[in-house]
């Protein structure tokens, strides 16, 4: 394939068949390869998108810089991004993210500051805001950007219609919504009976345990009737499943493709047919540093169980 | 039926500090009835005025999210685990307006220390 730019190579991702990941026979499991993006994840479509959205409505100008709250990938997207069309970058990233992505961020030009890790994602979010209040900064907003689910509407579930129309069910993991909303969205349009499940993460004590009970954020792109199923996945079984993955199917993904073959496998057990397509969001290079592959599964579990790995 | 029912940490001081709890009741609603006669006030921010369940409250039966099954009306068997936690995923719930995601309604500089380290 030839490709006028980087940019232009972002999507048209691989669904590759996990034969020896499913429980029977008559259910077929699909990775859709999202880490085989430019910058290594699904977050190319969106960083794209939200891009040209906001140069075509004229939000995002020379004299601006981009600033987003990420735990990593969008800020590495949005660094390939900026870095090709010329654009200043400011990303706002908890403290306990892993130093792959931190190197990388760096690597691309951005400007990081961080939040505190405890506060995860939400810590992230009230530093950015606060920032953005500054008007030289531009922020997409990846929670509230309707770009986002447009990029996956039009993009990955197009894709995946495309490749695989007898599809019966699609898993993805849950964090601003965009996926789940997109696809979910696309896939129904083309078929009503297939079944649009969320994996979501169960995060560490600290994170819960700041939280008061009216501080919950529903992202406000995320469109919750697509939705037919949620579960929720804590670091051991999606560590478990991302080392099997690596095992049985050769495949080298992150953590959170784990925690969304967890739960695929979970549904291939209870019915007798079907093609499941896992979402895969990215590689495994950002995890080495914690010890995911680690020989000892003991220790992987502890080092995991420690870093933001969603 | 006898359930165990996992707390998150905002409400474990209701059951005298209890991070797993049990409870009965053969539907959500009516475990968290019981929960709140053993532990009253523990139900305050799991149902919401209307009888339905807080909007950023998520529980769960068995790792399910209740809301694609029954809600409330979630049938529930001897020995299946209930969790309940709060939804996080982003900032404050004041501050989801899809008009203008920028805006923080308390405006407000970071603090010092908040940014705890820059790197350029």
């Amino acid at each position: 394939m030839r490709y006028g730019d980087i940019l232009e190579a972002i999507g048209e991702t691989p669904l590759v068949g996990l034969p020896a990941m499913s429980p029977k026979p008559g259910v077929r499991l699909w990775g859709k390869l999202e880490g085989q993006n430019p910058s290594g994840s699904l977050k190319d479509r969106i960083a794209k998108r939200m891009i040209q959205a906001a140069l075509a409505s004229g939000e995002l100008t020379g004299k601006r810089t981009i600033l987003e709250p990420t735990s990593g990938n969008t800020g590495i997207a949005l660094a390939m991004v900026a870095r090709r069309m010329g654009y200043r970058l400011t990303v706002v990233i908890p403290d306990n993210a892993g130093e792959e992505r931190i190197r990388l961020l760096e690597l691309f030009g951005a400007e990081v500051v961080y939040s505190p890790g405890d506060k995860g994602t939400n810590g992230s979010i009230e530093v950015a805001r606060a920032l953005a209040r500054d008007d030289r900064y531009y922020m997409p907003f990846q929670y509230g950007n309707p770009a986002n689910p447009l990029a996956h509407y039009e993009g990955t579930g197009a894709e995946i219609v495309r490749d695989l129309p007898e599809v019966t069910h699609f898993v993805a993991g849950l964090g601003t919504g965009g996926t789940l909303t997109g696809v979910g969205r696309r896939l129904h349009e083309h078929d009503p009976g297939v079944k649009v499940i969320a994996a979501e993460p169960e995060l560490g004590e600290m994170v819960y345990g700041l939280r008061s009970l009216d501080e919950g954020f529903i992202p406000p792109i995320f469109d919750q009737s697509v939705l037919d199923r949620k579960f929720l996945v804590n670091s051991s079984d999606s560590l478990r499943a991302t080392r099997e993955l690596t095992e049985k199917e050769g495949i080298f993904a992150g953590i959170s493709s784990g925690a969304v073959v967890s739960v695929a496998q979970r549904i291939a057990a209870e019915i007798e047919r079907g093609d499941i397509v896992c979402l895969l969001p990215d590689g495994g290079w950002k995890y080495l540093s914690t010890e995911a592959w680690a020989s000892e599964l003991e220790r992987a579990e502890k080092s995991v169980s420690e870093t933001l790995w969603w | 039926m006898s359930v165990r029912v996992k707390l998150p940490t905002i409400l474990r001081k209701h059951a005298g500090g209890e991070a797993l709890v049990d409870a009965e009741g053969a539907t959500l609603r009516d475990l968290l009835s019981n929960l709140e006669s053993r532990y009253p006030g523990i139900t305050k921010n799991i149902v919401a005025d209307d009888g339905g369940l807080h909007r950023f409250i998520n529980v769960y039966v068995n790792d399910e999210d209740v809301r694609y099954l029954g809600a409330l009306e979630t049938s529930v068997n001897e020995g299946d685990t209930v969790s309940i936690l709060p939804a996080v995923a982003g900032g404050r719930a004041q501050a989801a307006d899809p008009e203008d995601p920028g805006c923080v309604p308390e405006q407000r500089p970071p603090h010092q220390g908040e940014i705890v380290r820059t790197t350029s």
